[in-house]
C-alpha cells in the first residue's frame, strides 16, 4: 500500500463525508465535487487514465454543476429550521453501518484469495475506442439512444408549463 | 493491520466506506437533492470497485471491467438529469424539496 493511496483515499472519504453531512446544501455539492476528484485521482492511481478524466469531466464538469443549478433553483440552500436529517435518520444510519460491516467483513476475509500483485496494464486510448466500436458496440448504440432519452425526458420534466395548457 | 492489507483489499475497503456513506445520505437527509447526491456516491463506489478489479485481475487487457466502469458513468449521468428535472418540477409543483413533507403521491 503506498503512502498516495492513503493520500487519495483520506481525500475521497473526507469529501464524501462532508458531503453527506454538511448543513449548507451548496457546501454539499463542493464537498460532493472533492470526492468525485478524489475518485477520479484514485481511478488514475490505479492506471485506468481514460476511466479518470471520463470521471473528471462527466462527474466534475457536469453532474457538480447540474447539482448545484438544482440546489439554486430549488432555494435548497435555505437550512430548515428542524434540521437536515430525516425523522428515521437512527435506522437509517443502523442500516448503513450493517451494510459496511458486512462488505468490510467480506473483503477481510478474502484479502488472501484476492490477486495482490499485477503487472500495470498497459492500455492506450486506442485500444479503448477500438474495444469500443468493435466488441462492445451495442452497448454503446443503446447507451447512446439512453443518453437521447434522458435528454429528452429531463427537458419534458422540467418544463415550465404555462397556464391552461393541457397537464 | 496497515501492513498486511493488500492493495486490492485497500481499494475495496475505500470502495465500500463510501458506499456505505453514500447509503446513509441517503437514508438520513430530508433534501431530496442530497439524496440524489448519496445516490451518486454510491455509483461512485461501484465504478471504484470495478475499476480495481479490473486493474488487478486476470486480464486487464481485455478491458472488461474499464468498459464496464466507463458505461456505468454514462448511465450515471443521465440518472443524475432526469433525477435533478424531478426535482425541480416537484419543487415547483410542493414548493419543497423536503422529503418528509411529500407522504402523498396525490396531485
Amino acid at each position: 500500500m503506498s503512502f498516495v493511496f492513503y493520500i487519495l483515499a483520506t481525500l475521497t472519504v473526507a469529501g464524501a463525508l462532508a458531503a453527506v453531512l454538511l448543513k449548507n446544501t451548496v457546501h454539499c455539492a463542493l464537498a460532493l465535487t472533492v470526492a468525485f476528484a478524489g475518485l477520479a485521482l484514485l481511478f488514475l492511481n490505479l492506471d485506468a487514465q481514460f476511466a479518470g478524466f471520463a470521471q473528471i469531466l462527466v462527474y466534475i464538469g457536469a453532474v457538480a454543476i447540474l447539482v448545484v443549478f438544482a440546489i439554486l433553483l430549488t432555494k435548497g440552500s435555505d437550512t430548515p429550521a428542524d434540521g437536515v436529517f430525516s425523522r428515521t435518520w437512527l435506522a437509517g444510519l443502523a442500516i448503513a453501518a450493517a451494510v459496511f460491516a458486512v462488505l468490510g467483513w467480506a473483503v477481510i476475509q478474502t484479502a488472501n484469495l484476492l490477486p495482490n500483485s499485477a503487472p500495470t496494464p498497459t492500455v492506450s486510448v486506442q485500444q479503448i475506442g477500438q474495444a469500443l466500436v468493435g466488441r462492445y458496440v451495442l452497448p454503446l448504440e443503446i447507451v447512446a439512444v439512453l443518453l437521447t432519452a434522458a435528454m429528452i425526458g429531463a427537458v419534458i420534466i422540467a418544463m415550465h408549463e404555462k397556464d391552461g395548457a393541457p397537464k | 493491520m496497515t501492513s498486511q492489507v493488500t492493495p486490492l483489499a485497500g481499494y475495496l475497503l475505500v470502495a465500500a466506506l463510501l458506499f456505505s456513506i453514500g447509503l446513509a445520505g441517503a437514508l438520513t437527509r430530508r433534501n431530496a437533492i442530497l439524496v440524489l447526491i448519496g445516490i451518486e456516491l454510491m455509483l461512485n463506489a461501484a465504478n471504484l470497485n470495478l475499476i480495481a478489479f479490473w486493474r488487478y485481475g486476470p486480464h486487464p487487457e481485455a478491458l472488461t471491467g474499464m468498459m464496464f466502469a466507463i458505461f456505468s458513468i454514462a448511465v450515471a449521468a443521465a440518472e443524475a438529469a432526469v433525477g435533478l428535472g424531478l426535482v425541480i418540477q416537484i419543487y415547483r409543483h410542493a414548493k419543497t424539496t423536503d422529503l418528509d413533507q411529500m407522504n402523498r403521491m396525490k396531485g
